[in-house]
């Protein structure tokens, strides 16, 4: 399990790798002591400003006063805030499930023996290293409806063509599609970490029962891979909420507000409408979001290891 | 025999199913990052044309020399290298020793502040960021950016730092202290030069998760502070801008990340499924 031990969400959650209290050494505290600084100066101090934002009412170029939960009470009520909530929910379900189904599939080629296997890997992996708002650019040139390559491509197999972005009805899935093509290659490679540490005798008693490639993937490959598909799950899921440069460049949450994800809309309050505090207080309650989904998947993850140490 | 050709076919049939296979997995990278270099070398005629011309009678590397000569390219290219590299240094500078304190302490659970760090939305940290910067007077200049970038740089340099230490061997270490050598002469001459392959994943990975940064210099970006990404956002909203320039610019801008992607494959790929680490 070399990828899960190494994550950090798995270190920071794994229970049996406990980092012995009282063993830690004083003498190593230098070390650590500048970037402790940095970690208090650029994260938790900003966090804990942005809680007292939240808190008051703070407008860009105006003064600022505590109002107490006045700012969580307006989101309540504010159905801009409760939709983009639904939107990013549903846009993390899509960008979760696809790639994770690709990457798997990937994974399950690209570990065997291929002919340049280097170079493919190098290019396969390509869409998740490039810049985000340079791919954005050019995925908007190829969703244009009229001149986009997409539509002419779907024309060579007979689909009429689409409107993509440009209509309120598919411009979810079609960022989805972006956001699959960029990260599939990021799952393949978390997979393919969990398919290099499968052990060989299982397969070989597989074979001599009689096994077919399908049994096979279903009743070993699966159930041993199953906490790295948990992992990238994990982090898919965190990287999908957040989700900001792919639909900002290319859509602005648009049409109307068709896109606008939470991460989006917080952009919009705390910038566009320079309202700082009820942007603060939306950071701390997407923030929260963010933690409760992960903390859910983590509780899986524990349940599914018991189950697996169980069974054994 | 009929068993010897039979597993000869099932060998080939194999083969040339992986083979299509492969062709269909790297197909769609392959294909967008073609079509872009297609787009970028195209006159509008031709990027404007149905069907779509892939490989034009004309080659337009004006689109190119427009990139360069026009918009400040240089002084947002500049601003780029100077956020990317200092943020990157300053992690490195903080974060190995970090990583090293934090693995031979054995304290990987304060990797939790890490990730926090990672789960946070960069708004949240902007707000407040972007206040102080304000308060400062520093929001003219790079120092903003070069600082809200340590947020994804540090937390990638620590996080695979802890994870290479902890597989270097202590002893070396050990006898390094028991010639009478102090704690930090030791890291400085025994354990560093020992981490150096751990250094350069990690540097890679923060060159690039900073190069491609986008939202922070959305915010605190001005006019004559903008990196790359914010500068080739700003071509396509503010101007109608015609197809060649602009996929000519994206290109610009994102194949520094693309070279060292291709070069530097092997360890991008080590560094990733070790600290399954993004910024952002």
């Amino acid at each position: 399990m070399s990828v899960t031990a190494s994550s950090p969400i798995a270190a920071v959650t794994d229970e049996t790798e406990s980092g012995q209290p009282g063993g830690l050494s004083p003498s190593y505290w230098p070390f650590v002591v500048p970037a402790l600084v940095v970690v208090v100066a650029t994260i938790l101090l900003p966090w804990a400003f942005t809680l007292w934002m939240s808190v008051s009412e703070w407008k860009i170029g105006e003064g600022h006063h505590f109002v107490g939960l006045a700012n969580f009470a307006h989101m309540l009520a504010d159905r801009r805030f409760g939709e983009s909530i639904e939107r990013t929910l549903a846009y993390t379900v899509l960008s979760v499930v696809a790639p994770l189904v690709f990457g798997t599939a990937a994974a399950l080629l690209f570990n065997r023996n291929l002919p340049f296997r280097g170079l493919l890997r190098g290019i396969f992996v390509m869409p998740m290293m490039a810049t985000p708002v340079a791919i954005a650019l050019v995925w908007t040139m190829m969703f244009h409806p009229q001149l986009g390559v997409l539509n002419y491509l779907l024309s060579l197999i007979g689909i009429e063509p689409q409107d993509w972005v440009y209509s309120p009805d598919t411009v979810i899935p079609s960022l989805v599609l972006v956001e699959t093509w960029q990260w599939t290659p990021l799952v393949m490679l978390i997979v393919l970490g969990g398919l290099a540490s499968l052990p060989r005798d299982p397969y070989e008693s597989a074979e001599i029962d009689g096994a077919n490639a399908w049994q096979k993937f279903r009743y070993l490959t699966l159930p041993m891979i199953t906490p790295f598909l948990l992992v990238a799950v994990t982090i898919r899921m965190i990287d999908a909420l957040k989700s900001f440069d792919i639909i900002y460049a290319i859509t602005q949450g648009g049409p109307g507000t068709a896109s606008e994800t939470t991460n989006l809309y917080l952009y919009s309050v705390a910038f566009s409408y320079s309202d700082l505090g009820y942007g603060s207080a939306i950071a701390v309650v997407f923030f929260a979001l963010i933690i409760l989904l992960s903390m859910l998947l983590l509780q899986l993850r524990r349940s599914s290891a018991r189950l697996a140490g169980g069974s054994k | 025999m009929t068993h010897d050709l039979k597993r000869l076919a099932w060998k080939a049939f194999d083969r040339v199913g992986t083979t299509i296979c492969v062709v269909l997995v790297v197909s769609p990278a392959l294909f967008f990052f073609l079509w872009m270099l297609s787009l970028s070398l195209k006159y509008e005629i031709d990027n404007g044309a149905y069907p779509p011309v892939f490989i034009p009678d004309r080659i337009a590397w004006q689109n190119y020399v427009g990139v360069f000569a026009s918009n400040n390219f240089l002084l947002y290219f500049w601003n780029s290298v100077v956020v990317t590299g200092a943020a990157t240094l300053l992690a490195l500078v903080v974060g190995v020793p970090a990583g090293y304190g934090i693995a031979r302490m054995k304290a990987e659970r304060s990797a939790i502040v890490i990730m926090i760090a990672r789960m946070t939305p960069g708004l949240s940290f902007l707000i407040p960021m972007f206040l102080i910067f304000q308060w400062l007077g520093l929001l003219g200049t790079l120092v903003p950016q070069v600082i809200i970038h340590l947020v994804v740089t540090v937390p990638i340099v620590i996080w695979i730092m802890i994870g290479y230490f902890e597989t270097t061997p202590i002893e070396l270490e050990e006898a390094a202290m028991i010639d009478g050598a102090g704690r930090w002469q030791t890291f400085l001459r025994v354990t560093l030069p020992i981490a150096k392959p751990g250094i350069v994943v990690s540097m890679i990975l923060s060159v690039i998760f900073s190069w491609n940064n986008f939202i922070f210099g959305v915010v605190l970006a001005g006019r004559e502070t903008r990196t790359l990404p914010v500068a080739v956002y700003n071509m396509l909203s503010f101007e109608q801008v015609s197809w060649g320039p602009l996929a000519a610019a994206a290109l610009v801008v994102t194949l520094p990340v693309l070279v060292l992607t291709v070069l530097a494959q092997r360890q991008i790929v080590a560094g990733l499924t070790a600290g399954a680490v993004k910024g952002g």
